[in-house]
């Protein structure tokens, strides 16, 4: 069936795009943690009485680091198990 | 998550029955349609928060309180302390909106830790088709809660800055002028700054929440489908089914934080878009 094409068609450069969204999302985010990991050890070893509350700066720092990569994945997993293309295809 | 049962098709109908909503159409289009699962859970734990904490409030005393109240207080100290050092000023707005966003948000959020099949399971039995459980999964409420804030923040700017500062600004931040001719050729591009960043702002906070649960959600899905249409007669399921296990106790343990950090972020950000919106540039 030629409906078979096409969706190998769309099935091929889904894949490749899900691995580059969930890699380049990863590969920034790892770079970033470890930077800010660094920082806030470099900065708890300075001044230990400053400890608590780097800490808290850390996590809302964390929490921002992280958006972005965690929306390229939730796209990705759309992208892979509930793939719109397909369905436009399949209808 | 190769599935080599011959369920390949199932699968696929499982993750989309998952990640159906219960909809109600209510007028013409794909736009004019409710999420009445969304909807419905929302309203009924922002319910269970009020009458949790008002109840807690009208019973507090001064003496040796009791667990409930204890960790009402914790929180409410705890958010107190996060807008005293953030806000340099006096509002009766700030604090008791962020104990609301953090504990509704959390509230909605934890709804992710039920497992995954448990409550849908249920409504099917009763007959309701699609149901999903997490509402901060779901842009549509994400957004509404940005939109919110977005609101407060012009508001809360309005407010405090007074209309005609509020409106300059739109016009003289961050570039400043001297001369008349340069003011007005940089007006316009201060406010195309100024609304981008303003436009930027509830956009970012409803991708993050959303990003976030939908995310852990689909996960949790995959996680059950390991052991889909598994009987104890195939050798598979008893590989399949400690690794089930495994893996979701892993990830339950992460998303306990996860679920955490993102109520509290939302609230952060609130509070701090809130006390720049009443500072001057």
């Amino acid at each position: 069936m030629e409906n078979l094409a096409l969706y190998a068609e769309v099935a091929k450069f889904t894949v490749i795009a899900a691995g580059l969204l969930i890699g380049l999302g990863a590969l920034g985010t790892a770079i970033g943690f470890a930077i800010l990991g660094g920082k806030f050890l470099e900065g708890s070893a300075r001044q230990p009485e400053l400890t608590p509350m780097l800490q808290t700066k850390m996590f809302i720092v964390a929490g921002l680091l992280d958006a972005v990569p965690i929306i390229g994945v939730a796209i990705a997993l759309l992208l892979i198990f509930a793939n719109p293309f397909l369905t436009t295809i399949a209808g | 998550m190769a599935s080599e049962s011959a369920s390949g098709g199932g699968s696929t109908e499982y993750i989309q029955h998952h990640l159906q909503h219960l909809q109600w159409q209510v007028g013409e289009g794909k736009f004019m349609v409710i999420n009445v699962d969304s909807v419905v859970i929302m309203l009924f734990l922002s319910a269970l928060f009020l009458v949790l904490f008002l109840t807690t409030a009208r019973r507090a005393t001064a003496g040796v309180p009791g667990k409930f109240q204890a960790a009402v207080e914790m929180v409410v100290g705890f958010v107190d302390g996060l807008v005293r050092e953030t806000f340099h000023g006096r509002s009766k707005l700030i604090a008791p909106l962020a104990i609301t966003i953090f504990c509704v948000v959390f509230l909605m959020n934890f709804m992710d830790m039920i497992p995954v099949d448990w409550l849908p399971a249920t409504a099917m039995a009763v007959g309701v088709p699609y149901l999903r459980v997490v509402p901060t999964a779901d842009i549509n409420v994400t957004l509404g809660l940005s939109l919110m804030v977005f609101l407060l923040i012009q508001v809360f700017g309005i407010r405090h800055k007074g209309l005609g500062t509020f409106f300059k600004e739109a016009f003289t931040a961050p570039f400043h002028a001297e001369g008349t001719a340069m003011k007005i050729v940089l007006a316009p591009v201060n406010l195309l700054l100024r609304v981008i960043e303003e436009l930027v702002r509830p956009l970012s906070l409803t991708l993050r929440l959303f990003g976030n649960m939908y995310a852990g959600e689909l996960i949790f899905i995959l996680i059950a489908l390991m052991t889909l249409n598994a009987g104890l007669a195939s050798g598979m399921t008893w590989v399949m089914a400690p690794l089930q296990f495994i893996s979701g106790f892993v990830w339950t343990a992460f998303h306990i934080l996860v679920i955490t950090l993102q109520a509290f972020i939302f609230m952060m950000l609130t509070i701090v878009y809130l006390s720049m919106a009443a500072e001057s540039h």
